[in-house]
């Protein structure tokens, strides 16, 4: 196959990518656009082996590489629960990270790849590689460390290092330092060791960042690495003047920019503060959310009133959270939701942008549950619509029905975009104790009039409702 | 000592509610009380005694044995001297009770050591106080029957049909003050399918009238009429000539009026003069619901139904007895609610609680000391206050909040942006320049594409980005085994080492990548 045959394959593939992520607009189409995906990958994969810079000698270890990794992946796949659909992506993540640094290091010993180039052209060349691992190897550690905190291996409360600003600070000074000295490497060896200082430093970095940072940041950080995933694909391409690396790799961290960018929104939280990590240190102070205690008590429900209600009203919207994840109730929930339109109550579903540990992990664990899509609806598209509703169900969630956000300025969470439960007519929390959530904030939410609090496991609870509504 | 609710018979004439009703007394015994009826109370609601006896109740025959026998009594109607003269020295008395109105009977009571509650003194603008708020229950039962009263009178239907007989037209309804009973009779009226129209000095409820099915008539003239506590308060002379104008146009277009304009206070605001009932047309029918207080319309006559220039004129002031056992259920349940308040503690005594705000405010002689008027509440400030200034911080974030960016961030932006391009062009080889076009557009069609992903598809999103990003393979293939033969001292045997170990890493997440969001996209079904 001549190089032009595969320029042209990789025009392809970067179309079908594009396609790809264009089909995500609706779940229609989104099926499809998996499909093109694939194909795209297929095209490049294959017009780079028969391409004409590999021969047929490297054929077998590439089968054999695919073949290992292939069926891991598959494997995975198929094994994956949807709750833990998070710690997926997480490590996937880390393995584009350290593939990147790998591919940045065989490039850097490898002579050829670098054997016409002099001058400026050799200067970005290393500043290619450099950047390339720099990025995979904070992508890597990052991400094993966020998968070690959502598979909950690494407790998920931030880790504050003191003066971790100036660590920070401290480690990029280096990688600068140590990036002047790799470009004046007299040999690759010398080259070697500068590189192997960044990456350790770059690995620390990746760690660090993760570890400071929240459980409720998870979302964010999550879309984040992904985003970071990306850009280490576009360096590679950079260094490999490859443009369909390039462009899938802008692709991938535009993506990821552009989650991330809706989580911090969803948050109302500054990008920069998530990274630098802490939830609540920076804004108010503890003893700011001393002042508001809220006033009033807290009505319990039974399992059987709970029904009684939900069997009497209307409407009704069903809040979920990442407690959801956690009771693995979501199956629970869908019979509970089609028992109750069966008796002509209108049942739809609120979903927080930064419900759950991923953008869309609500959505994914409604639909494994065969919720239909059309009555999940986003905060945006439902918020207005609690008023008319008869009973607003939060199953698991805290922060993000919090009318502290809205009422008390004070408030760490002053300003966050929260779904308004408290105007429906009455409002159930779903809750295991009356323990704050993930910003530590009080809930005043429960202290409401109209709100009843209904104590339990998720799942045993529903459960429980479900009985009580079929007799 | 567990105490003893008394419920006696309501004795004035044409009161047919009762002030609990069977499916209550179950509650209160299971907050602890004991409850007596007087034998026959509940008999013009619809509830017999043995409806009473069979969930607990005991009956005493005879109001005085009642009264001596009770802790609490609950009264529906303002009570009698006669009852206050039965009443035990220093017991407790929950009804309507009016003490601005009724000074002697306030005078009364508190000579007898007594505690009264009155219902009609709760602070409504509490929202904890909703579900005590026997005017608003009872007002919209009222509003309900005012609707069944005229339509009762009225000679036409009040949809409008087409039928083989010919065409007829909806009635139009005109709805004078949107409180509570307006609401209600909104509500009602346009069930019944009539065109309704209505009225309210407070411009705020425009919205709750369009809710019911309503439209809202304006008066042409600038004036807000909110009088705090959710009443209305008197207004200019300017603004009532403009309302005037516009009565006396609604007077020649409706078929049906019902007037529920109330003053808290003073006398009923006179809105339907005598030319106004002339001017409409024959078989029209008015319910004015303010009769007891003087009436809304000129030639109401309180309690009767009469015809003058061919309108039907309603002034019944017992619309709640002419549907006795609904009135009788919601403030029963009002009561209760009350009870609940006042025994926290579920054991059947009650603790006046001067300290809460509903409770001062309902609590009108406490121990033979009058305590009324209470002091006005300190209402917290109103929610929206807060909720700007919590928008202030959030949006100097500058990206926080969708508002587009300060002109002066945006500059500062596109001027590193400029001087990032302009040392790129400056020292950057053509090579990379083309890459860096590549690179440059790439993201933006990345941004394009990305803001139309629907947000319940993110994860996916994320899994498919992840597939893609496995692209990265490309660049450990091209290592593996170079075509290139003047391979001089190129250390192979590791290059062919991290290539291989970067495929197997990449395949994981191509493969799994992609199937895992097969998976996922296969579940997403309407």
């Amino acid at each position: 196959m001549s190089s032009s045959l595969v320029s042209v394959a990789y025009i392809g593939a970067i179309i079908l990518f594009i396609l790809s992520l264009g089909g995500l607009s609706n779940p229609e189409s989104s099926r499809r656009g998996n499909l093109y995906g694939m194909i795209g990958m297929l095209l490049a994969v294959l017009a780079t082996v028969f391409g004409p810079r590999v021969t047929l000698d490297g054929l077998p270890w590439i089968i054999g590489a695919l073949l290992v990794g292939g069926s891991v992946g598959l494997y995975a796949a198929r094994k994956v629960q949807m709750t833990q659909m998070p710690e997926l992506v997480a490590l996937m993540h880390s393995m584009v990270g350290l593939a990147a640094c790998l591919v940045g290091f065989a490039n850097y010993i490898d002579p050829m790849a670098a054997l016409h180039l002099s001058g400026a052209e050799k200067a970005i060349h290393e500043i290619e590689v450099y950047l390339g691992i720099l990025i995979g190897a904070v992508t890597f550690s990052g991400s094993l460390i966020a998968f070690g905190k959502l598979s909950g291996k690494i407790g998920g409360k931030p880790l504050l290092l003191p003066g971790r600003h100036w660590l920070n600070l401290l480690g990029l000074l280096v990688v600068i330092v140590s990036g002047y000295l790799f470009l004046h490497a007299e040999t690759i060896d010398a080259g070697m060791i500068t590189l192997t200082v960044m990456t350790v430093i770059a690995l620390l970095f990746g760690i660090h960042m993760v570890m400071a940072i929240g459980g409720a940041d998870m979302p964010v950080v999550v879309s984040m690495l992904n985003s970071y995933s990306g850009w280490a694909a576009a360096a590679t391409g950079f260094m490999l003047n490859n443009d369909l690396l390039i462009v899938t790799g802008a692709l991938v961290g535009s993506s990821g920019a552009i989650l991330s960018y809706i989580m911090c929104r969803a948050m109302n939280r500054n990008f920069i503060s998530v990274i630098a990590g802490g939830f609540g240190t920076g804004g108010g102070s503890p003893a700011k959310s001393g002042d508001a205690q809220p006033a009033g008590e807290v009505t319990p429900i039974s399992a059987a009133e709970t029904a009684e209600l939900l069997g009497s009203a209307k409407s009704v919207i069903i809040v979920p959270g990442y407690g959801m994840a956690v009771a693995q109730a979501q199956h629970a929930v869908n019979e509970l939701t089609q028992l109750l339109r069966e008796k002509g109550v209108s049942v739809r579903f609120g979903i927080h942008p930064v419900a759950g540990r991923m953008p869309g992990h609500m959505n994914v664990l409604l639909a494994e549950a065969k919720v239909p899509y059309d009555i999940v609806m986003e905060m945006d598209e439902i918020n207005g619509d609690f008023p008319d509703t008869d009973v607003a169900i939060v199953i698991g969630a805290n922060d993000i029905v919090n009318p502290a956000a809205q009422e008390e300025p004070g408030s760490p969470i002053a300003g966050m975009p929260v779904l308004e439960v408290w105007k429906a007519r009455t409002s159930i929390v779903m809750k295991r104790s009356m323990a704050s959530g993930y910003a530590g904030v009080e809930n005043p939410l429960f202290y409401k009039e109209n709100n009843r609090m209904l104590f339990g496991d998720a799942k045993k609870v529903i459960e429980d409702v479900i009985k009580s509504l079929q007799h | 000592m567990v105490m003893l609710i008394g419920i006696p018979r309501e004795t004035v004439s044409g009161e047919k509610r009762v002030a609990t009703v069977p499916e209550i007394v179950e509650k209160l015994v299971k907050l602890g009380f004991k409850v007596a009826i007087e034998s026959g109370a509940g008999e013009a609601a619809n509830f017999s005694d043995d409806a009473y006896r069979a969930v607990g109740a005991e009956i005493i025959a005879g109001a005085p044995q009642l009264w001596a026998a009770s802790d609490i009594v609950f009264k529906v109607a303002v009570p009698t001297s006669a009852e206050v003269n039965l009443m035990r020295e220093g017991g407790i008395l929950i009804g309507f009770v009016w003490p601005a109105q009724n000074p002697e009977l306030m005078q009364q009571l508190a000579a007898k050591k007594a505690t009264v509650l009155a219902i009609d003194c709760l602070p409504r603008q509490l929202s904890r106080a909703q579900k005590m708020d026997a005017l608003t229950s009872q007002a919209s039962v009222a509003g309900y029957r005012a609707v069944i009263e005229a339509a009762n009178v009225f000679g036409r239907y009040f949809n409008g049909q087409i039928t083989a007989a010919g065409k007829v037209p909806p009635a139009k309804v005109f709805i004078a003050g949107a409180g509570v009973a307006g609401l209600a009779a909104i509500g009602t009226a346009a069930g019944l399918g009539a065109i309704v129209r209505a009225n309210d000095t407070r411009a705020e409820v425009a919205d709750q009238v369009k809710s019911l099915g309503g439209e809202f008539v304006k008066v042409n003239y600038e004036e807000e009429g909110s009088g705090g506590g959710g009443y209305a308060k008197v207004m200019s002379e300017g603004f009532q000539q403009a309302q005037r104008e516009m009565y006396a146009q609604q007077a020649r277009e409706s078929d049906i009026i019902i007037t529920t304009a109330l003053i808290p206070g003073k006398p009923a605001p006179r809105l339907i003069t005598a030319e106004m009932v002339q001017s409409m047309k024959p078989g029209s029918v008015i319910v004015d619901m303010a009769a007891e207080r003087g009436g809304n319309c000129e030639l109401t006559e309180p309690g009767k139904a009469v015809v003058k220039h061919g309108v039907t004129i309603v002034g019944y002031s017992d619309l709640n007895s002419r549907l006795a056992r609904q009135s009788s259920t919601l403030y029963a349940t009002n009561l209760f609610r009350l009870t609940e308040e006042l025994c926290k503690t579920k054991d059947g005594i009650i603790n006046v609680n001067m300290e809460d705000d509903a409770i001062r405010g309902l609590t009108v002689i406490k121990g033979g000391e009058v305590t009324w008027p209470a002091p006005a509440l300190k209402m917290p400030a109103p929610a929206a206050k807060p909720a700007v200034a919590a928008k202030a911080p959030a949006a100097a974030h500058g990206h926080g909040s969708g508002a587009p960016m300060s002109a002066r961030s945006l500059a500062l932006v596109f001027g590193l942006g400029g001087l990032l391009f302009l040392l790129i062009g400056a020292y950057a080889p053509a090579a990379f320049l083309g890459h860096f076009t590549v690179f440059v557009l790439a993201c933006f069609v990345g941004y394009m594409v990305v803001w139309n992903v629907t947000p319940a598809l993110h994860t996916p999103l994320m899994s498919v980005t992840n597939a893609i990003s496995s692209i990265i393979v490309i660049g450990a293939l091209v290592q593996i085994s170079p075509s290139s033969l003047f391979a001089f001292d190129r250390p192979d045997g590791w290059i062919r080492g991290l290539a291989v170990v970067a495929i197997a890493l990449t395949a994981v997440n191509m493969f799994g990548g992609f199937a895992v969001t097969r998976r996922m996209l296969s579940m997403f079904r309407k």
